[in-house]
């Protein structure tokens, strides 16, 4: 375990100018990197589906249509119809909505707690720096999904406790690569600089560290995305997850399993969506780590020489 | 040597482990509802006599301050007592230990399958970087990470129970009484959870495998005049494994989530099951039992990483 904390130190012993635009490398990869390009066209695509898609639905989402129960895909429903007439593929555009909303708080959450953890740890030192330590130890011992599992079926599932029973596996991972980011920066002339100039601790951290020790902290972001959509849906596949008004993915296949053999279409659907989703962010993520990651650098130096 | 590594390892586990009891108790401390009701077993808004009810307080222990509470329960569990399962009517240990075995069916032997394809995928992958083989392997790896577990279990049933009627969908059978209907009931189940776990050492063993070979002591045994596969199969394949080991201790967290899933597709009557079931049934103790015994096994078994390490790499010494 100790050989993961020094891990992801080695990600900031580069030159601040070139961490300083996480926009530059997007569009950078984009251009460079076939997987990338991929995953963020579906990026992309998702995000603008979720956005307009339910305004643009021709079918009405929830009310029952008993004349095409269980219709297999046909021109007039795409992707068939589910047990009360309900077009499938007006019900996955909604539930992209679901999942981005859930998927978007989750990992703000995570990074508003997280962040300033790190940041207090790294910045204080001694005792409250090991204390801190040891509790996201503690929370990293955790299965994230037993986790999140257990504390939605407790506090019962409203929007919030969805966002933090996701979010709250993930705060030591913001909290360490803050942390590791800091000390790394902390030592660097331009905090000097500005320290001698007078600005307060508070202001250095935002104003100069925050912006590079930004780039890993994207990459975390992007990856914690597709888990934070992976573990809603398998919440609301166990029946855990947002009930009613939201359509969730998860509960489309949830409701699905039953007709596994008549109407496989109702399971196989939401499932390609899903993938696809968790597919593009995992892609991007990658893409934008291996653009990062010293190593890589590292051993194309070396066949340079 | 190793048995003072071991203890030094274990006293550095005593915060960790404090720590998630004091999540694991504040945690239950959300639970909708008085506890005591629900221990009397009386339905929302039931009339209970007066003494009956303080009665069962203070045997809850739920008179005294919460420090105290806490230092109680945390004491049980030292000793192993994990409370009482309402629905069950016995300790809650003994539940989940009649149910670990299945469990464990399910973990070891997803884990071996999973290391007896991903082990030589990583290495072929890593050997022929960027021919079609590596591009196939980085296509499993993605398509693993990227399905979601549950998904993949249905598409599962979908294709070799429903359409190719080879096995059964759902349940579970014991070895000891028909071995033949134990192997094909655990088969499904267990392909899902290979699959998943292989995704990610393929990914790993790949990677480090690719960092291996550019180290110096390949150019040493190249340069001894090794055969190339003497060089890759032996040298090169023993020291990434070390990686591959960690990446299998790391999963274990990961794992219990896995176990959990699959479990519930497939009706096997596992751990993780038993968590879904208590939820259902709102047997808020043995979830508290299962989620701490969860963590206990993540680790039990990352600290077993650690002593192997140094088992198996004698450059490792520890303090």
């Amino acid at each position: 375990m100790e050989a993961r904390a020094t891990d992801d130190s080695s990600i900031f012993e580069r030159p601040a100018s070139q961490a300083s635009s996480v926009t530059r490398s997007i569009i950078a990869f984009a251009g460079s990197d076939r997987r990338g390009m991929v995953g963020g066209i579906l990026l992309v695509l998702y995000i603008l589906v979720a956005l307009v898609g339910p305004g643009i639905s021709l079918y009405d989402l929830n009310a029952p249509d008993l004349g095409v129960r269980m219709q297999a895909p046909s021109w007039a429903h795409w992707l068939g119809t589910d047990r009360i007439g309900r077009d499938v593929l007006t019900r996955i555009i909604a539930g992209s909505q679901v999942s981005l909303q859930v998927a978007v708080g989750a990992v703000v959450m995570a990074l508003i707690l997280g962040a300033p953890l790190g940041a207090l740890g790294s910045y204080v030192g001694g005792a409250i720096d090991a204390l801190i330590q040891r509790v996201m130890e503690g929370i990293m011992a955790f299965p994230s999904l037993v986790l999140a599992l257990a504390l939605v079926a407790l506090a019962g599932p409203s929007v919030i406790m969805l966002w933090f029973a996701i979010a709250f596996s993930s705060i030591p991972r913001y909290a360490r690569l803050v942390r590791s980011g800091v000390l790394t920066q902390k030592e660097r002339e331009y905090v000097d600089a500005a320290r001698a100039m007078g600005q307060s601790p508070t202001r250095i951290l935002v104003r100069q560290i925050l912006p590079n020790i930004m780039a890993p902290i994207a990459v975390q972001l992007t990856l914690d995305f597709a888990r934070a959509i992976t573990v809603e849906a398998s919440l609301s596949y166990l029946g855990l997850g947002l009930s009613m008004p939201y359509i969730s993915w998860g509960t489309m296949i949830r409701d699905a399993q039953d007709f596994l053999e008549v109407a496989p279409w109702l399971a196989i659907f939401p499932g390609l969506a899903l993938a696809g989703v968790i597919l593009a962010f995992t892609l991007v993520g990658d893409a934008l780590r291996d653009r990062m990651d010293p190593r890589m650098r590292r051993s194309l130096s070396r066949r340079m020489v | 040597m190793l048995m003072r590594y071991a203890a030094t390892r274990l006293m550095q586990l005593i915060p960790m482990a404090l720590v998630v009891t004091l999540v694991v108790f504040f945690v239950m401390m959300i639970v909708p509802g008085d506890p005591v009701m629900v221990m009397l077993g009386a339905v929302d808004g039931a009339q209970v006599p007066r003494q009956v009810y303080d009665a069962m307080r203070v045997r809850l222990g739920l008179d005294q301050p919460i420090i105290v509470q806490y230092l109680n329960w945390l004491s049980n569990l030292l000793q192993g007592d994990l409370g009482t399962s309402i629905t069950h009517r016995t300790s809650v240990l003994e539940v989940i230990l009649l149910r670990l075995v299945p469990t464990m069916y399910l973990m070891v032997g997803g884990l071996i399958v999973a290391v007896i394809i991903a082990v030589p995928a990583g290495v072929l992958a890593a050997i022929h970087n960027n021919t079609k083989w590596d591009h196939l392997a980085t296509a499993f790896v993605v398509a693993g990470i990227s399905v979601p577990t549950f998904w993949l279990a249905l598409v599962a049933i979908l294709i070799f129970a429903v359409y190719l009627g080879w096995l059964p969908s759902i349940g579970y059978t014991r070895p000891q009484e028909d071995f033949v209907g134990f192997l094909k009931h655990i088969a499904l189940p267990m392909s899902v959870v290979a699959l998943n776990i292989a995704a990610t050492v393929l990914r790993f063993q790949r990677q480090d495998f690719l960092e291996q070979m550019q180290q110096d002591y390949v150019r040493t045994a190249r340069a001894k005049g090794l055969s190339e596969r003497l060089v890759l199969w032996k040298h090169v394949l023993r020291n990434s494994l070390m990686t591959t080991f960690t990446v299998v201790g790391l999963q274990m967290a990961y794992l219990s989530g896995l176990i959990t899933i699959v479990e519930s597709v497939f009706n096997y009557p596992g751990i993780g099951y038993l968590l879904l079931n208590s939820i259902r049934t709102r047997d808020f103790v043995v979830v508290q039992g299962v989620v701490l015994f969860m963590v206990f096994l993540v680790i039990v078994v990352n600290l077993m990483v650690d002593m192997l390490y140094t088992v198996l790499d004698p450059r490792i010494r520890y303090r």
